[in-house]
């Protein structure tokens, strides 16, 4: 096979030779047909195994079985290292920035970042105005989205920095993969990512208030109706704690967070939620919520609970604020970003919502606070229709959105039909911050599987492959 | 343990047996159909009586025919106890917990669910050859089962589990002497007639109980096999052993000795195994097995909402005293 001209292919050169010669030799000795056979094998064994997602109005008990492909998305060992580096720098500063946009300020009262975007957010919360979580970490855990153009240059697409998924997708398609092609692994040039549960409990731990000495964490999960339920559920498996409804927790009246086991109430310290802000207390945001705890937020700000991620954390990656990351990189840490931001036109900009409205044929339209691939307009594709009412919708409320030229991402081989044919991919790489920044090597390849769509999300027919960092010999 | 866990590891190890025990009753009621002389809609309509499903029954079938009453109890999805709803609420139970269980567990439940969903897909082969399928579904409940033992710490969990899967089988070892006590021996003058021995066989084969019988006593007696049934130490499905063990379970969640109690389930659960520790099958049959069971059954379900009150709905009391909860928590 040889990647299409104009595209990028992750595994072959445009001359159709190997980018990674280490790897192909395990790999080329597999034919197409004993790829597509080796497929069948994972999905059979993802099946058994229940690994599944749910899809909102998908028929079938809601849940979908997890799709894999069994051709991986290599990543080089000194791409991978600056991708790293640029990973935590980001991290680092994002953490400083979310400490002073709820601190002193400092940042727009120099007029870096403009105080009316930040305070504009809908993700911004002035409930958390003045609190600082312990040792100043807000995001625990992100995983931010990268795509690879077709000139070869990465670009952060997006900084997940509420309550991304997919990492447990991640942890299965290895153990997948070890099962189904366990001969490339002979010889074991991958990096390994087994130890992951292990960091995230670290990291949950070590961010408890400080005044607990063995503190107990728990996974806050929506539910078994959620998309990432499988998700919630094998994390706490895997760390050994419990995973718990709203409505397994309660707070007394000295604002101390309990839940309630067959041996009356046990006290709760550090909280891994997956539920949105919005959700996480009636009391205090959404009062219809059926899914939080009331009187969490109380309990938070008493420092008595440590909330991972922080509520509040989506201001820094509401899609408008994004345009100024490397500006809040400079500002924090005095270095250039590392990785690049894709250029993007903030339509509360007069002159950039003129251009964008001008060229909506060739842009691709976001809200600024969703996420999913929900309520994207990609203006190439779109019908003149669709064009027009977004449009209509820019005019409406030019704060929410935001566009970015059309980018080519790069390709991967892929398993459809038996045979292999190039699928456009992305990367969500996952960071822990607890004592310090750490990055898990690799991360979750989304692919997306018709033919030239640039739509992975699994909740739109997106599929996953293991993500393999080479080592060095 | 959080409570809803609690809860959860006790319904899915219900219905997980109940499923077995549905796959049983059919076996033996098909068993018992090869030679039976009676008709074949009393026969059939006995199993719906015993597992308390007439009036559902009859808002969609209109005869308790073989194909009808098997189709119901097997695969049919408006019937909350056949196999295959016993098979989704077990594996959404399992799924609302599945942190809690150990991987081979889960992957184990999941793939009793799917076999039995395919099969349900292909229901008219089943309905008319069910023995595979019933075959099936003991061998993959005893899968669990071994799962079960051989990769579960014996902790909180596994008794919650433990005493669902008892309290259970209890139930339905209890509805299958009954039924087939009424079926086989209408009149106790009967006792001793060519046919029985057959029949009684067949009842205890499908409780997997003839061979140990036949080592225990040798011959078969209704009276002894009503014995080995109900009161039993030794045999895994009897209606004393049951109990036994859900009383230890109940103690080891508890901690409270033996000869005490502390809640009601408790309280109700050492109470009848008391019952059946001091009986004597040829008592229980002199004053009416059918009446014994049926006190044994009502029994069973006031041991089943006492764990719930016990349990799965404590009373949480906040404030003062529970910092020193926190340390022995831990």
């Amino acid at each position: 096979m040889n990647a299409s001209p104009g595209n990028f292919d992750e595994l072959l050169t445009s001359a159709g030779t190997p980018r990674h010669p280490a790897l192909s030799d395990g790999l080329a000795s597999l034919s197409a047909e004993m790829l597509a056979e080796r497929q069948r094998h994972a999905e059979e064994e993802l099946l058994e195994k229940g690994i599944t997602f749910a899809v909102y109005g998908h028929n079938d008990g809601n849940e979908k079985v997890w799709p894999f492909d069994v051709v991986p998305r290599p990543i080089a060992w000194d791409e991978w290292q600056i991708i790293e580096s640029g990973l935590k720098q980001r991290i680092r500063a994002l953490n400083l920035f979310l400490d002073d946009v709820y601190g002193d300020g400092k940042i727009m009262k120099d007029g870096v970042v403009p105080e009316e975007l930040v305070k504009t957010a809908k993700t911004y919360r002035p409930e958390c105005q003045g609190f600082r979580p312990p040792g100043g970490v807000w995001t625990h855990v992100v995983g931010t989205d990268l795509v690879r153009n077709h000139d070869g240059t990465i670009y952060v697409l997006e900084d997940n920095l509420r309550c991304p998924s997919g990492v447990s997708y991640v942890l299965e398609n290895r153990e997948i993969m070890k099962r189904v092609l366990p001969e490339v692994f002979y010889g074991s040039i991958i990096a390994s990512i087994e130890d992951y549960p292990e960091r995230l409990l670290e990291t949950l731990l070590k961010t408890a208030p400080p005044h607990i000495s063995a503190p107990t964490a728990v996974v806050l999960t929506p539910g078994i109706c959620n998309s990432a339920y499988f998700e919630h559920s094998f994390l706490a498996q895997q760390m050994g704690v419990e995973l718990v409804s709203g409505s397994d927790l309660f707070v007394d009246d000295e604002d101390m967070v309990w839940m309630k086991t067959t041996r009356g109430p046990q006290r709760v310290d550090v909280i891994y939620r997956r539920i949105d802000d919005d959700f996480i207390d009636p009391e205090v945001f959404r009062a219809d919520s059926m899914l939080g705890v009331p009187g969490l937020m109380r309990a938070y700000r008493s420092g008595n609970v440590t909330l991972a991620n922080a509520p509040g954390t989506g201001v820094a990656d509401d899609k408008a604020v994004y345009q100024y990351v490397p500006e809040i990189i400079r500002y924090y840490l005095s270095e250039d970003a590392i990785l690049k931001n894709v250029p993007t036109y903030l339509c509360s900009v007069k002159s950039d919502r003129d251009y964008v409205l001008s060229h909506l044929h060739e842009l691709v339209v976001k809200p600024t606070n969703e996420s999913g691939g929900y309520g994207i307009m990609m203006g190439p594709q779109a019908s003149q229709k669709e064009r027009e009412d977004c449009a209509e919708l820019i005019r409406k409320d030019p704060r929410n959105y935001i566009a970015q030229p059309m980018l080519t991402l790069s390709t991967v081989p892929t398993v459809i039909n038996q045979t292999l044919a190039p699928r456009h991919v992305d990367l969500r790489p996952f960071i822990l911050y607890g004592e310090d920044v750490w990055v898990l090597p690799g991360g979750l390849t989304r692919v997306a599987l018709k033919e030239g769509s640039m739509i992975v999300n699994s909740s739109q027919g997106g599929g996953s492959k293991d993500t393999w960092v080479l080592l060095k010999n | 343990m959080l409570c809803r866990v609690a809860e959860s590891l006790f319904w899915m190890s219900r219905y997980l047996e109940r499923a077995e025990n549905q796959a049983r009753f059919i076996d033996v009621t098909s068993n018992i159909a090869l030679g039976y002389r009676g008709r074949e809609l009393d026969l059939w309509s006995s199993l719906l009586h015993a597992g308390g499903d007439v009036e559902t029954f009859k808002e969609t079938y209109s005869a308790p025919t073989q194909e009808n009453v098997i189709r119901y109890l097997l695969f049919d999805p408006k019937n909350q106890n056949s196999v295959v709803s016993c098979l989704a609420a077990a594996r959404e139970n399992a799924r609302s917990i599945r942190e809690n269980l150990t991987t081979p567990m889960w992957e184990v439940v999941n793939q009793f669910y799917l076999r039995v969903r395919k099969a349900a897909s292909e229901s008219n082969r089943a309905i008319r050859q069910p023995h595979g399928v019933l075959e099936q579904i003991k061998r993959s409940a005893h899968q669990v089962l071994g799962v079960i033992q051989a990769t579960w710490s014996r902790g909180e969990a596994w008794h919650f589990s433990s005493l669902g899967y008892h309290l259970e089988r209890a139930d339905k070892t209890s509805r299958i002497l009954d039924v087939k006590y009424f079926i086989l021996l209408p009149d106790p003058m009967h006792v001793g007639s060519q046919v029985d021995v057959v029949q009684w066989a067949a009842l205890l084969e499908s409780t997997s109980a003839l061979e140990m019988y036949r080592r225990e006593y040798g011959r078969i007696e209704p009276a002894k096999v009503v014995d080995f049934l109900m009161l039993n130490t030794r045999f895994p499905r009897s209606m004393r052993f049951c109990v036994r063990d859900a009383e230890s379970s109940i103690r080891a969640i508890s901690g409270t000795p033996m000869h005490s109690f502390s809640n009601p389930a408790e309280q109700l659960v050492a109470q009848l195994n008391a019952k059946l520790n001091y009986a004597r099958a040829t008592d229980v049959i002199g004053n009416g097995l059918h009446q014994f069971v049926d006190d044994f059954q009502s029994q069973l379900n006031g041991i089943g909402a006492a764990v719930a009150e016990s349990f799965f709905q404590v009373n949480m009391n906040t404030g003062r005293g529970m910092q020193s909860q926190r340390s022995f928590m831990r």
